[in-house]
């Protein structure tokens, strides 16, 4: 099978995961307890009888599930979730306000951690028994164990008031702040802390796969035989070794993309990063379904497309893999 | 997060027969000194929980005395919180229902884990092909969202909570398993049970499964601590049990006075990484008990 007929059955296979995420977002809503109608308003001021009124209407709550199942899809097709009556807002406007914020936040923290990761990774691979692969077993202990949340808190408390260099809140410095070259300074600025609380996890799981990959790749008998016909050890290295090592990174990277949002979510509400994270919090606060659903629908969505990158980019390092078949 | 993708133990049968497995494998864990550690901590971590709330009655929800007071002041080991709660008798409390809610999410995941790794990896055909993608399914959805939303549509309670929790991280047990599965039932001797006409769930259960038990009891401590880490999570963002004291709750409840007032957040943060950590150094020695093959890597 060629390359594009393999490319358009991953994305098919991606439309129907979306749309299986929408049916589990109609059927929780529905299998909720309480009236529906008020659950979708959630506790935000009091909704009106004509405001329960209009939403039943709207959403057909009359009619047998499968028609308003129906109903709800075709909305969504048009790009309809629902209107968030505590921002008064429709969902999508909302969400898509706060999508670059979170996307920024959770590709650069994939970024260094996969790049800082796999060059521990790849020295300390050379030394199995060396200071650095000792560091890296400690850092993914601590990887695992601590609360991430509690992590960037613990960040705040040092960087607020002992060492105030790094802003411990928002992505900006508001309307008062730089414009052009110098807004980008500040958003970077803003970015440090949050962005090493979330790779902080990522980094020693990185670390710890791209070490055991480099000494199973080491071992191989191409590298011996490159050694053998006299390469520097860094051609070697990096030219040899490091393109097969690198294969099993390229895999956990997109399988991680849906725990990195989890992990996001905590980060942008300790730091107040304007994304979708804090967006959830707000919505859980006020009982704000439609949006908390809209949410999980997009983020799936970035999760979804992550995965065929993930793909293509196995496919480029490694032109072997048979296009067609599965992952 | 484990990082073994690959089969815990090579494919070739071992045919060595140890006289008394269990005996060995503590053994082996007894040599892990980290892990040794690890589980004097944790059982110290039970005891507490269950025995604090005898030595020390009183409603951790209520104040105790002044607003704020930092630890060791006014007999007030690791101080008050911003209603006056003591820190220590929350921790005391919170421990119970944070062991709880990580038993209960972990075996929850786990069940489900076996259930559906073991009927693909058996069955395999369409069995498989169906719940692979119902795997692949979870897998998309980020899961500390759909655990918010799930709390959040059924009210936040240590059952909704423990439930929620389980149903977003099961995949990689059930990943795990169906390997496992793949691998043993073309082995000889299930081969051989098959052959003398055994049923499906004879062979499943009692054949397969014991075989698979050693990688699958690594992954249950370690997804114990990633339930434990999950529901702080959910406390954080202020799903949890409104009538139960959790150390995610009190993390949640002093985050707007962190600057005023390190201790009451920075005391529920340790308590959980400290068990979390003993969870993981449980999970490392059991690995070394269970798969000594692995322990040269």
């Amino acid at each position: 099978m060629n390359l594009p007929i393999a490319i358009a059955r991953r994305v098919g296979y991606a439309l129907i995961l979306l749309l299986a995420v929408l049916v589990l977002n109609f059927t929780l809503l529905h299998l909720a307890p309480g009236d529906i109608a008020e659950t979708i308003v959630g506790e935000s001021g009091g909704a009106s009888k004509e405001m329960l009124a209009k939403i039943r209407k709207d959403y057909g709550l009359d009619l047998p599930f499968h028609e308003q199942l129906l109903n709800y899809l075709d909305r969504v097709a048009q790009g309809d979730f629902g209107h968030s009556l505590f921002f008064d807002q429709p969902v999508t406007e909302l969400i898509f306000e706060k999508l670059v914020p979170t996307l920024l936040l959770v590709i650069s923290s994939l970024f260094i951690a996969i790049v800082f990761g796999t060059f521990l990774g790849v020295f300390a691979a050379r030394r199995p028994s060396g200071l650095l692969s000792q560091l890296i077993t400690v850092l993914a202990l601590l990887g695992y164990a601590l609360p991430v949340f509690w992590t960037g808190i613990m960040l705040v408390i040092l960087f607020a008031s002992l060492i105030p260099i790094f802003p411990t809140s928002g992505m900006d410095s508001g309307p008062l702040g730089a414009s052009g070259v110098g807004y980008i300074w500040e958003v970077l600025h803003h970015m440090t802390l949050p962005v090493v609380t979330l790779s902080t996890i990522y980094l020693a799981f990185y670390s710890r796969l791209s070490r055991a990959s480099m000494m199973d790749v080491l071992g191989a008998d191409y590298i011996r035989t490159a050694r053998a016909k006299g390469l520097s050890e860094q051609i070697v290295i990096f030219k040899h070794a490091l393109r097969n090592a690198v294969l099993p990174v390229v895999t956990f990277a997109g399988l991680q993309f849906g725990a990195l949002f989890s992990g996001a979510v905590l980060v942008e509400n300790v730091f107040s990063w304007p994304g979708l994270g804090t967006l959830a919090f707000e919505s859980i606060l006020r009982r704000d379904t439609p949006t908390l659903l809209g949410i999980l629908f997009f983020s799936a969505l970035v999760v979804i497309i992550a995965n065929l990158l993930t793909d293509l980019a196995y496919r480029l390092i490694d032109p072997r893999i048979k296009t067609g078949a599965k992952a | 997060m484990m990082i073994s993708d690959k089969p815990a133990r090579p494919d070739k049968q071992v045919a060595i027969q140890v006289e008394r497995p269990w005996l060995e494998a503590w053994n082996m864990f007894k040599k892990n000194r980290a892990a040794v550690a690890g589980l004097i901590i944790l059982s110290s971590i039970i005891m507490i929980s269950l025995l604090g709330p005898l030595a020390f009655p009183a409603d951790p929800f209520a104040g105790a005395g002044p607003l704020l007071s930092p630890p060791g002041e006014r007999g007030f080991l690791l101080g008050t919180d911003q209603q006056g709660r003591d820190i220590l008798v929350g921790l005391l409390y919170g421990s119970q229902s944070t062991l709880m809610v990580g038993a209960a999410a972990a075996a929850i995941t786990i069940t489900i884990g076996i259930l559906v790794g073991a009927l693909a990896g058996y069955y395999r055909g369409w069995v498989e092909e169906v719940l692979l993608r119902i795997t692949e399914f979870f897998q998309v959805l980020p899961p500390l969202l759909l655990a918010m939303v799930v709390v959040l549509l059924f009210s936040p309670s240590i059952v909704t909570i423990s439930l929620a929790i389980g149903i977003v991280s099961w995949t990689s047990t059930a990943r795990l398993v169906r390997a496992e599965f793949l691998r043993i039932r073309e082995l000889d001797f299930v081969k051989a049970e098959r052959a003398i006409g055994s049923r499906n769930a004879r062979i499943i259960w009692t054949i397969i499964l014991p075989n698979a038990a050693p990688p699958l009891i690594v992954s249950a401590a370690l997804s114990v601590g990633v339930a434990i880490l999950f529901e702080a999570g959910l406390a954080f963002l202020q799903l949890s049990d409104p009538n139960v004291m959790s150390w995610g709750y009190l993390i949640s409840v002093n985050r707007p006075q962190i600057l005023e007032a390190w201790w009451p957040v920075t005391f529920p943060g340790l308590a959980i990484f400290i068990t979390v950590l003993s969870v993981s150094l449980i999970g490392d020695g059991l690995n070394d008990a269970f798969n000594p093959k692995l322990r040269q890597r």
